[in-house]
């Protein structure tokens, strides 16, 4: 592939989707808006977001100037990459209150996870790209797929860190659910897990009592579960979170209380109130209108990156942005529904708004994918 | 054909799967909604009152800082009581009229109103601001009165940091500070949470390293507000839990008759008790008012500490790194003896130099001492015996041995800012350049180590260690500062033992020869004036350190640059049979060490062992 300087200023400009760009722009904005009520203007963590939100930004548009052909040539080595880091935290990580997530890299520490939110579906979308030369795919390839998916789960839910492996989780079924999945092996799974959120809605004081362990979750996992059932078991525990961010929000009413007012987060009601319960701080100042307004700039972003997929060209576009949007919507509907309560308080940030280098760099290359994908499709369509 | 065929299937059954996951998460978005609905519109009667009702303000109460003693009880250290006036949810157009009203009785400075206005904005208005620190007993008295007048302002008192002695054992007390967002950095989560409420945090000195112990718990006192952020009641109130006391086994009165024995001079002195490795005395010179530090230093007086060319913020004992000159030579003469390099007896010829491949290493002043052994060498400080010990003594053998008297080691005393040193090696030389050619070891090398100067570096503590294992015949105890803590609460003291570590093994007879030398330097040698008519027994030794070298030009003070001049040293024990004191003294550009800084000693050993005892 030629690679000269017209050809990177070229794809620059044709690259950046100007819809993207303006909700990245705006969206970025609200957060840091709402950043600022949590921390104050003149805390560190403000201006640091600041250079994340500027950090991520490049990152976005050095993403979407890369070479197609590079993306896939890069997924393979990115997932093995990322795999070896999981394994070197497992050996050499650092731990903090008991989990082990941290590499130590001399002057900071990485959270090699992270990486493996966006390193997964590369790699299935490569794995699935690659395999895929008759309309039907094989039940081996599913199988290889899922072994590709399962090794990080395993190796981020060892760490432990619950959350995280079922989002890199998430994002993998994506990729395997728009590869085609049968119909026959997601139905019976959903199923399974609405019978088992019934089974825990009927029997939750059986199984909430602290006698009965749950085998495969730490009690923490599983207090967090039973705080959501009830939380008024525990209002100055677990509980109190959910209560005092639900108190914020819905006394935010339809209006809000107004910029910077918000006294539940002013008063330190909410806790961690610059990660993950930014979105109560938000809606505690911005109210009802303020809250659908953001939803809507979310719904329009994945909106967006579901109609880059469809006119994707290859295969690995395809499965790659389509898996990029859904996870956006997952990372919304997870934090929301925490903050709103109901869903378990899992450690998900809300996409632009929670403080965080990592997140926001995460969010600035997918965001760049997706131009990249578009700009791809189009120079095809010109090629025609 | 076919391929486009299958192409065409695969583009349609991924299209169905879009459409697909467009409902998921049209559905997603809509449970969200209505979620968000029937908080904000439903529930949102009930959860603003909520809000209202339940605003509990957890207020934190900082502990009361311990405070610092010396051996005797003498007050170093102590948190007096205060008065701040604090304000709360004011709205920034209000500001102006309130500080009208209170300007009757109590002054705000422009720069305070500046700095009130930008925080309202930063804090926002829950978070009380501090109006005024350090109110007069009128001002607390007409605020009293007139308080009624002010429901957002309140009086609070603050404890404050007073250093009753503030030159003398700065370097060693250290100061407190307001805490930065490093301090905070470097706090973890759980210590964090007990920082909650305190404004201060040690930052050099005991006050640093004995941190957690002065600092205490803070305690936590809930408030139920109303909207405005008035209090109700209190619902759970937890006292703090003061800091601790600590002693420091240092002597006051000792601190400051070194102090006064150095007037304008420049340099530290570290006296240890052998027999607990206690310290007696830290004097670093010149020095600094650390009452300065507490509410924030001001910008001028920093700045003539900081870029002041005589350092006083640095303490000289542990930071100062120095070529310790001939002080050095009873350490590797006992080397010589107990690796079996040399015995007492062995003489050579002392011409006044002496000469290796081509190179003229002269004694100062270049005074020829005649035949000398070992004894004579080191009462009269014959520097070329030593060089001739350079021929046998590898420098590998001597760094092994010399290490165990804690030369070139950080010796983890309870202070803060302590200097490793260099005690020099091979591989040493090796790590510390990256130029092949720098990294040989040559003989010269070894013979300029001999008398204490080359590559050696050590801080004035490490001597003052050094001189203390000596004393106590090879028993090595850790140095330390703190001897003992209190509780405020319990009144219940805790002593801080130290065991000896290891005892560096040492033929008895090697020992009391290097000791009777020594003490022969006092009665005989270059220390003579110094001691004159002593009624205990001291063993000790001179030294004189180069700052640069004269290149074989003789030594003339007066003709050099103050700052150029050499570093004068001692170090002695007494009584020299049953050591009490072990004393290391550097006197920064003093010129002779038994001129300059033997002087101070004996001031030190008449002070503790004829006043004291």
């Amino acid at each position: 592939m030629k690679f000269s300087f017209y050809d990177i200023f070229h794809r620059f400009i044709n690259g950046i989707d100007f819809f993207i760009l303006v909700i990245y722009f705006v969206l970025s904005i609200m957060g840091l808006v709402a950043l600022r009520s949590a921390v104050g203007y003149y805390d560190l963590r403000f201006s640091a977001q600041i250079y994340n939100c500027i950090l991520a930004c490049l990152a976005m548009f050095f993403v979407s100037i890369l070479p197609p052909t590079w993306l896939r040539n890069f997924s393979l080595p990115c997932y093995i990459f990322g795999i070896f880091l999981l394994l070197c935290v497992e050996f050499f990580g650092e731990t903090t209150k008991g989990a082990t997530r941290w590499l130590s890299i001399g002057f900071t520490r990485i959270q090699p996870s992270e990486m493996l939110k966006i390193a997964v579906p590369m790699m299935l979308a490569w794995y699935f790209d690659r395999v895929q030369n008759n309309d039907r795919l094989q039940k081996r390839d599913f199988f290889i797929a899922f072994v590709i998916l399962i090794v990080p789960f395993f190796l981020i839910l060892l760490q432990p860190d619950l959350g995280t492996s079922l989002l890199v989780f998430a994002s993998g079924f994506f990729v395997v659910y728009f590869a085609g999945l049968s119909f026959r092996i997601i139905v019976p799974i959903v199923v399974l897990i609405i019978s088992l959120i019934l089974v825990l809605l009927f029997y939750k004081d059986v199984l909430c009592s602290s006698e009965v362990s749950w085998f495969f979750l730490h009690d923490y996992q599983k207090n967090r579960i039973c705080t959501l059932l009830n939380p008024l078991s525990d209002p100055l525990g677990n509980g109190f979170h959910t209560i005092q961010s639900m108190i914020a929000i819905g006394s935010g009413g339809l209006y809000g209380k107004g910029y910077m007012q918000g006294t539940q987060s002013h008063l330190d009601f909410i806790p961690e109130r610059m990660t993950d319960f930014i979105f109560a701080v938000f809606a505690e100042e911005f109210g009802l209108y303020g809250c659908i307004f953001l939803l809507i700039l979310y719904f329009l972003l994945i909106l967006l990156g579901l109609k880059i997929s469809i006119s994707a060209k290859t295969s690995f576009s395809r499965l790659l942005s389509a898996s990029i949007s859904m996870m956006f919507f997952v990372y919304v509907f997870v934090n929301i529904g925490m903050v709103t309560g109901i869903l378990p308080v899992v450690g998900v940030p809300l996409p632009f708004m929670s403080y965080g280098g990592s997140a926001f760099l995460n969010i600035g290359i997918s965001c760049g994918l997706l131009m990249n994908i578009k700009n791809e499709s189009k120079i095809k369509i010109q090629r025609i | 054909m076919l391929e486009l065929d299958s192409q065409v299937k695969i583009i349609k059954r991924f299209s169905e799967r879009i459409i697909i996951g467009v409902l998921f998460f049209l559905f997603g978005f809509c449970i969200l909604i209505i979620r968000l609905w029937y908080l904000q519109v439903s529930l949102y009667e009930g959860l603003s009152e909520k809000a209202d009702n339940n605003r509990i303000s957890v207020v934190p109460m900082p502990p009361k800082r311990g405070s610092i003693f010396d051996r005797n009880g003498e007050v170093l250290a102590c948190s007096n009581c205060v008065y701040t006036l604090e304000m709360s949810s004011v709205k920034a157009d209000k500001l102006e009229a309130l500080f009208q009203e209170l300007e009757p009785a109590i002054k705000i400075s422009e720069s305070n109103k500046r700095r009130i206005a930008r925080q309202i904005i930063e804090y926002g208005r829950y978070k009380p601001i501090v109006i005024r620190n350090k109110l007069d007993e009128f001002e607390v008295s007409w605020f009293a009165a007139h308080a009624f007048k002010f429901p957002e302002l309140k009086i609070k008192s603050r404890w404050i940091r007073e250093y009753p002695y503030c030159y003398e054992v700065s370097h060693v007390i250290g100061y407190i500070g307001r805490i930065s967002d490093s301090d905070f950095s470097n706090l973890d989560d759980t210590k964090i949470a007990n920082y909650r409420g305190s404004q201060l945090i040690g930052k050099k000195g005991i006050e640093k390293t004995w941190e957690t112990t002065l600092h205490g718990y803070t305690g936590f006192k809930e408030i139920e507000v109303t909207a405005a952020g008035k209090p109700v009641r209190v619902l759970k109130s937890i006292d703090p839990i003061p800091g601790k006391d600590i002693f420091l086994s240092i002597d006051i009165g000792l601190q400051k008759t070194i102090f006064n024995a150095f007037g304008s001079k420049k340099g530290a002195v570290v006296a240890i008790d052998p027999n607990t490795g206690e310290i007696l005395a830290l004097v670093s010179m010149p020095s600094f008012d650390p009452n300065l530090f507490v509410d924030g230093i001001d910008k001028n007086s920093w700045s003539l500490l900081n870029n002041s060319l005589d350092y006083p913020l640095i303490n000289r004992a542990l930071y100062g790194t120095y070529p310790i000159g001939s002080v050095y030579k009873p350490f590797v003469a006992l080397a010589a003896l107990e690796l079996g390099k040399r015995s007492p007896n062995d003489k050579i010829m002392d011409p006044g130099y002496f000469e290796c491949g081509g190179q003229k290493f002269r004694n100062p002043g270049s005074i020829a001492h005649g035949m000398v052994d070992m004894y004579k060498a080191i009462v009269v400080s014959s520097d070329t015996y030593f060089y001739s010990l350079g021929l046998d003594m590898g420098v590998d053998e001597l760094h092994d041995f010399i290490k165990q008297f804690g030369f070139g080691q950080k010796l983890d005393i309870d202070l803060d800012g302590e200097k490793q040193g260099i005690l020099p090696s091979t591989e040493w030389k090796r790590k510390k350049y990256s130029n092949k050619k720098m990294q040989k070891w040559y003989l010269g090398d070894t013979i300029s180590l001999m008398v204490g100067q080359g590559y050696n570096s050590f801080t004035l503590l490490q001597l003052a260690q050094g001189l203390t294992v000596l004393a106590n015949n090879g028993l090595y105890r850790k140095p330390h500062l703190v001897y003992k803590t209190k509780s405020p609460m319990s009144e219940k003291e805790e002593k801080i033992l130290y065991n000896p570590l290891y005892q560096v093994l040492l033929k008895d007879s090697n020992v009391s020869f290097i000791k009777s030398a020594m003490e022969d330097v006092i009665n005989y040698g270059t220390a003579r004036n110094a001691f004159l008519r002593t009624p205990y027994s001291v063993a000790g030794k001179t030294g004189t350190a180069q700052v640069f070298s004269l290149r074989g030009s003789k030594y003339n003070a007066n003709f050099i640059n103050e700052k150029l001049r050499d570093h004068a040293l001692f170090m002695g024990f007494a009584p020299s049979n049953n050591p009490k004191i072990a004393v290391a003294i550097i006197v920064e550009n003093g010129g002779w060490g038994s001129k300059e800084a033997a002087p101070i000693a004996r001031k030190i050993f008449d002070y503790w062992l004829l006043n004291n005892n």
